[in-house]
């Protein structure tokens, strides 16, 4: 925390049964620690009637039973939290993902690379040089949105969606980079795959990481993918998780 | 030997759906459960089942169920849908005791996009992290993460004790679309003052587009004052997204848990239900509330579920204009006790 006082959130509703706190208009590192400072304040002490909490990148969206918990009551408390930040409960851990950016797992990489007039190879050592931020999760399940991407990578989304791709894919487009789980058409260009499952409903923890965390890329080749995809969908987590 | 309730015949869009998936929307999980809320609760709670039991939410394209192994009682509750039992007409809200071999078909009505049919006892399915909710885009929850098809069989648990059958009276039911009440915000701020004016009169169309993700509607284009685009941000269900070409979309139970368009107000809880059984083609406009009425309307759906639920025993002799009322086919009604 710098030293300058932050500017009080908005507090708009979303329906009478959200509420949605907003720190700022913008994806910024600041502004995310603050919607998860208030995250993991209130998950901590959730009041009667908290139902559920939805951080992103700049607001945290509150879902809750007006009937149980009243609107004002509920903006209070979240300012008395405010004005109390709590640390998070269980400090940010650093994730090395491994990723094959080989074909044919890195479908667009050469693509992408051509477009921003690098070599293959050295979009892919930038990516994976990179450190990020999980800033949030949406879109679909497991599927999650990447902070920190290299400048030299900065690419908007294509103007249209290209065909499906495998589930696992790790994108690039629009600033950012991400990890989708599921095979969709995207806008997004695809420079790898991971052989982690970012969704596992039999695994006994479904999703890996949590807003806040670092995560870096770790490059393999096809064959270390095939080995640890196996693993992977044998139940194994196979991407490290590091706590300072 | 466990009842089943087997699906003779279904077409495409019903599902199971119970209360929700909840808890995991920040790992991008969408909630689901049903479109209708208020009506899927009522069908559980006129079988003494709690409000969030799953429950098959029948599409416009009509299901034929039959019992097996034993018999089995269950509520419709939802639209006004043509129901038949043994062939004989019933009230499109009813509880029914269904006999082994007993079929019983809805198909659609006078009105009505969904009707919940829930069960005494309960469907004895898997949870996926923690609901059998149905979202057929993730194939996660309900049977297989799938639609319902004939040849299904869901399996039933234990029910307790007697259930009255009969007409279930819930005048709430009838809801017409023509006036949908609304929050403004959480991103009015990028609507000019009389663009939010055309966003609440419309008019509106409701275009056949539309499934549980969202609700497509036509009428007048939108301008944005900010841009259309915004860093995604949480997305409840009944919000209003206004995409660059101005046509607003509302999120129903399918949406996905954030979005990146500006939504310029969210469809209060109580009126989900009348958008959700709203059929393409209804013309509608919004209405501006204050967060205390939405509450308040809130709360008296919510009042009524807490009650007990009148069942209005189906006697030929004795009907009241409100059994006729109920009715779809006034010619074809049964004398369900006449039977026994």
């Amino acid at each position: 925390m710098n030293g300058a006082p932050a500017t009080p959130p908005l507090f708009l509703d979303a329906g009478e049964a959200a509420l949605v706190v907003e720190f700022g208009r913008t994806v910024d590192a600041d502004i995310s620690d603050r919607v998860l400072a208030l995250d993991a304040a209130l998950a901590a002490a959730a009041p009667e009637g908290l139902r559920e909490l939805v951080p992103t990148y700049r607001s945290l969206m509150i879902h809750y039973d007006p009937l149980q918990l009243d609107r004002a009551k509920l903006i209070a408390l979240v300012e008395q939290h405010l004005h109390a930040p709590v640390a998070r409960k269980t400090a940010a851990a650093l994730w090395t993902v491994p990723c094959c950016y080989e074909l044919p797992h890195g479908e667009d990489l050469a693509e992408m690379a051509g477009l921003l007039g690098l070599p293959a190879a050295e979009a892919a050592r930038l990516h994976a040089a990179a450190r990020y931020r999980v800033y949030m999760y949406g879109f679909s399940p497991g599927f999650t949105y990447l902070g920190g991407l290299p400048e030299a990578l900065a690419i908007s989304r294509r103007t249209k969606p290209r065909p499906p791709h495998d589930s696992k894919a790790i994108l690039v487009g629009g600033g950012l980079s991400a990890i989708a789980s599921f095979p969709m058409p995207t806008g997004w260009y695809v420079v790898g795959r991971t052989p982690e499952r970012l969704y596992a409903p039999d695994r006994a923890s479904a999703f890996l990481f949590e807003p806040g965390d670092s995560l870096r890329f770790e490059p393999i080749d096809t064959a270390t993918f095939a080995a640890l995809e196996a693993r992977a969908e044998s139940g194994e987590i196979v991407a490290r998780r590091q706590t300072p | 030997m466990t009842a089943m309730l087997r699906i003779v015949s279904a077409g495409p869009g019903s599902t199971v759906q119970d209360g929700g998936r909840h808890g995991y929307l920040r790992y991008g999980v969408t909630g689901a459960g049903p479109m209708d809320p208020f009506a899927h609760a009522l069908a559980n709670r006129a079988l003494g089942n709690a409000p969030g039991s799953a429950a098959i939410e029948v599409s416009l394209a009509g299901m034929e169920v039959s019992a097996e192994d034993g018999p089995v009682t269950v509520s419709i509750a939802g639209g006004a849908f043509q129901v038949t039992l043994d062939g004989q007409a019933m009230p499109s809200a009813a509880v029914m005791r269904l006999e082994p071999g007993g079929k019983l078909k809805l198909r659609a009505g006078a009105a009505g996009m969904w009707s919940y049919l829930a069960i005494a006892g309960g469907f004895e399915l898997p949870q996926v992290l923690g609901s059998s909710a149905t979202h057929t885009r993730t194939g996660m929850g309900g049977l297989d993460g799938r639609m319902l098809q004939p040849g299904d069989r869901l399996a039933i648990g234990a029910a307790a004790g007697e259930i009255a059958t009969g007409r279930i009276v819930a005048p709430l039911l009838e809801r017409p679309a023509e006036t949908i009440r609304v929050l403004l915000g959480p991103q009015d701020d990028y609507f000019s003052a009389d663009q939010i004016a055309v966003f609440l009169a419309g008019p509106w169309t409701i275009s056949p587009r539309g499934d549980r993700m969202a609700c497509f509607l036509e009428g007048p284009r939108l301008s944005h004052q900010l841009g259309f685009n915004i860093p995604s941000d949480g997305v409840a269900m009944g919000a209003i997204q206004v995409p660059g070409e101005g046509l607003p979309i509302v999120l129903m139970a399918d949406r996905q848990s954030t979005g990146g368009y500006p939504k310029i107000a969210t469809v209060i809880g109580a009126d989900l239900g009348r958008l959700a059984q709203a059929r393409p083609g209804t013309r509608l406009a919004f209405r501006a509330v204050s967060h205390a009425e939405a509450v308040q309307a809130r709360a008296a759906e919510q009042g009524f579920l807490s009650r007990e639920i009148t069942i209005e025993p189906l006697i030929r002799n004795r009907f009241s204009s409100e059994f006729l009322f109920g009715l779809n086919l006034v010619d074809g009604w049964v004398d369900a006790r006449a039977r026994e």
